[in-house]
């Protein structure tokens, strides 16, 4: 009895301020937060290499290119005198002779710059995109501007047509400010009109919106048949005993261990116009000579090739997830009277929703943003945003519209997750 | 079983044989018949075929010769949803992503009943087992206990004739378990459904079941009431299985209508009552209770043989004492004696004579 009383004691000396001590003085807290510190340090140290990648190659770059659909240095750069003498500018008659003035000073004073350093071709490219033409009009300019007199204004003028129009002074006023909505006004197939509202664009130049929702449908599509597909293979995958359920695995997981480059031939071979499926289908006489199907180059193709490489994502987080249903749930619901298709859609189906819900969330994410499938099998219907993300970037060089397209895309997706997270959770999400 | 009393049954098992791989049985020409509102229990080692009789009977197994029927009708070809029988499982497959209310409505819902009646039936089976307050939780925030409860509630609401139980305690621990016991007992004959329980607990068979079915092998070994099974085994393996048991291997000497003496393989020589052997010379396997062996010469009859036995282990239990004996070199010979005042306590070392009422040992059959 003496000997519990003591330690009774110990165990719960305060200190002066009543707060708990540990039997050498330190109060409790402390000793704890100090036992604990190593572990989080270790832990701390597990998780920084990747950590660390991650900021440098993932968030970094996004942020950079967040940043650059809204970044507009150029014109504020090259031409800071013709801003400031264009800030009262009504924008309903040409500039007075003040603004050339000021505009010629701006040009010369690049002309003696470095031929590196110059901010004249820039600003060349990015006037350009807010107005054909202005690109030729600057460099054109630029090669004389250097013999203009007085007055100015008369000088542009002969150097280039584009100087009397009111269009390019708008652009120019409207664009000196270091930053700038303009991309994603063009990359929403809208356009700023001689008021300075935004308006829809002709018919003939919308192109990014159909494109969106293209996008979007399509991946749609992609994870509707993965899901097709793939539910009945992952609940026989399920059934089955350890040693052929991983067998069959391999042949599911196939796709993911192949080169997309063979897999690619593959399809042509298959698909084409001359493949194997129409010559099939001619053969046995189902359609005629005349009219082979279109299976590639097309929508179909795309969808056909991209459900065909995401299948393992859909059927890998369901098979997890039919394998933890234990058979009794389906045999209790048949004991208890339902039958066997009530039981399957009551029981068995319902606990599968957290696997169908990752498997489709990947699905989806991840066909939103394919570059290479449908750029090699889609043709010109089966194209998706991020083929012309991919174009702006390689080929027409405006990267400022290509960060706006894909900051946009990056957006929708989120949205769209947050969306599913509020219909349907993703704590209840289950990927493997 | 005799074919007319058979007939008679509730549940009838006629000559079922049930094969997985058609190389071997797992139940072997199996003859049970069980009254209308009887608790039986199948009770074996694991892979004896109990659960497998369980399951051709709930139909999720299919006999694969022989006939089943169900108040008088042949049910192998009706499949499981049709038969009507209320199952709890073994780990009770509660449905997850129901609540207890909607869990307990599914069986009703099957059945196309309205809305109300639904609900008055939700509540009185709720209430049955004293779970009328959770009817809007989820299985998961239930204890093991709660979740039994639930589960029993759920086979019992569409209200069925039959229950079949699979190792439904097999979870708990041991105090709930008791619990739960009585609980199932108490409900099933307030109720007076016919009930088939599976379990390896014999306690819980002891306890639980008008007539308890040994399964080993394949095959009932006995079926018998709880007492008359404890008591009165058949056989070595039912004598072995059921409660703890003393052997002593012998051979016959003389039999004498209930009695007989049996020569130990070491000379000693026995009372005994013949069970399983008919003639003199034949190979026993005598079995005897530990709390029937007598240490108390006063308690015995005055011309019954007596053995030597040493004490090897005192052990006190509280309510009882436990002596470990060496018997014709058998060590594992255990006495079971009651803690009463006059009780002897023997010592480690100490050699005593103990013996036992002729109609206590019984000459059962001497497996190879």
């Amino acid at each position: 009895m003496a000997m519990a009383d003591a330690t009774e004691q110990v165990g719960s000396e305060t200190d002066s301020r009543g707060r708990l001590v540990t039997s050498d003085g330190t109060p409790l807290r402390r000793a704890l937060e100090r036992a604990n510190r190593r572990r989080k340090f270790t832990a701390f140290l597990l998780v920084a290499p990747l950590l660390a990648f991650i900021v440098i190659f993932f968030a970094f770059p996004i942020a950079q290119m967040m940043w650059r659909s809204v970044d507009n240095p150029q014109i504020v750069n090259a031409l800071p005198r013709t801003l400031d003498a264009l800030q009262d500018w009504d924008g309903r008659t040409l500039p007075d002779e003040s603004v050339y003035a000021a505009l010629h000073a701006d040009m010369v004073e690049d002309q003696e710059r470095a031929r590196r350093d110059q901010l004249i071709g820039p600003l060349g490219i990015r006037l350009n995109y807010e107005l054909s033409a202005a690109r030729s009009a600057i460099s054109r300019t630029a090669r004389s501007v250097s013999d203009f007199e007085a007055p100015y204004k008369d000088a542009f003028m002969d150097a280039h047509r584009l100087w009397g129009q009111l269009e390019l002074w708008r652009v120019i006023q409207r664009e000196g400010r270091p930053l700038t909505l303009s991309y994603y006004v063009a990359a929403l197939d809208r356009e700023y009109n001689e008021d300075g509202q935004i308006v829809r664009r002709d018919e003939n130049r919308q192109i990014y919106v159909s494109l969106f929702i293209r996008t979007l449908v399509l991946s749609l599509a992609i994870t509707g048949m993965t899901f097709l597909l793939g539910f009945p293979i992952a609940y026989f995958l399920s059934t089955l005993p350890m040693r052929y359920a991983n067998l069959l695995m391999i042949a599911v997981l196939l796709p993911f261990w192949t080169s997309l480059l063979v897999r690619t031939s593959a399809w042509i071979v298959l698909l084409q116009q001359q493949g194997v499926i129409n010559e099939l289908l001619v053969n046995i006489g189902l359609i005629s000579d005349g009219n082979r199907l279109n299976l590639m180059y097309n929508q179909t193709g795309t969808i056909i090739a991209m459900t065909h490489i995401l299948l393992p994502f859909m059927v890998l987080p369901l098979y997890s997830v039919m394998k933890t249903i234990p058979p009794s749930y389906m045999r209790a619901a048949k004991s208890l009277g339902a039958t066997p298709s009530t039981a399957f859609r009551r029981v068995y189906f319902p606990q599968t929703l957290p696997g169908i819900g990752a498997g489709g969330v990947l699905v989806f994410i991840i066909s939103i943003g394919y570059y290479i499938t449908p750029a090699l099998v889609g043709g010109q219907s089966g194209r998706m945003i991020s083929n012309e993300i991919a174009r702006h970037i390689q080929q027409s060089l405006n990267w400022g519209l290509a960060a706006a397209l894909g900051s946009l895309l990056l957006v929708g997706v989120l949205a769209l997750y947050w969306l599913y997270n509020r219909l349907v959770g993703t704590d209840s999400l289950k990927f493997g | 079983m005799v074919a007319g009393q058979a007939s008679d049954g509730f549940v009838v098992f006629d000559g079922v044989q049930k094969s997985y791989d058609g190389e071997t049985l797992v139940v072997k020409d199996l003859n049970l018949s069980v009254a209308k509102g009887e608790f039986l229990t199948m009770l074996g080692p694991s892979g004896s075929g109990k659960t497998t009789c369980l399951m051709m009977l709930a139909g999720f197994e299919t006999a694969t010769s022989g006939e089943i029927l169900l108040d008088g009708k042949p049910i192998n070809s009706v499949p499981p949803h049709k038969r009507g029988i209320g199952m709890v499982f073994q780990n009770y497959a509660l449905f997850p992503h129901m609540t207890v209310g909607e869990n307990l409505g599914f069986p009703l819902e099957v059945r196309g009943l309205g809305k109300s009646e639904r609900e008055k039936k939700i509540m009185r089976a709720l209430d049955m087992v004293q779970m009328g307050a959770f009817v809007n939780r989820r299985p998961a925030q239930l204890s093991g206990g709660q979740q039994q409860r639930i589960a029993l509630a759920r086979a019992l609401v569409f209200e069925p004739e039959l229950v079949l139980m699979d190792e439904p305690l097999g979870a708990l621990d041991k105090q709930l378990r008791e619990h739960m016991q009585f609980e199932i007992t108490r409900l099933a004959h307030d109720l007076g459904i016919t009930t088939v329980y599976v379990t390896h607990d014999q306690t819980e068979a002891l306890t639980m079941s008008d007539n308890v079915a040994v399964f080993e092998d394949g095959r009932i070994q006995q079926l018998d009431p709880p007492d008359v099974l404890y008591e009165e085994p058949k056989n070595s393996f039912v004598a072995q299985f059921i409660g703890e048991n003393n052997t002593l291997d012998g051979v016959v000497k003389e039999i004498k209508g209930e009695h007989c003496v049996v020569e130990l393989d070491g000379g000693e020589l026995i009372d005994a009552k013949p069970v399983n052997v008919t003639k003199v010379g034949e190979r026993t396997r005598v079995s005897i209770r530990p709390e029937r062996v007598e240490a108390n010469k006063d308690r015995l009859d005055s011309e019954a043989h007596l053995i030597k036995a040493q004490v090897l282990e005192f052990i006190y239990m509280g309510d009882v004492f436990r002596t470990r004996l060496k018997v014709a070199g058998n060590e594992n010979f255990v006495m079971k004696t009651r803690n009463a005042p006059d009780q002897v306590r023997h010592k480690p070392g100490d050699m005593i004579e103990i013996g036992w009422l002729p109609k206590d040992c019984r000459a059962l059959d001497c497996p190879a």
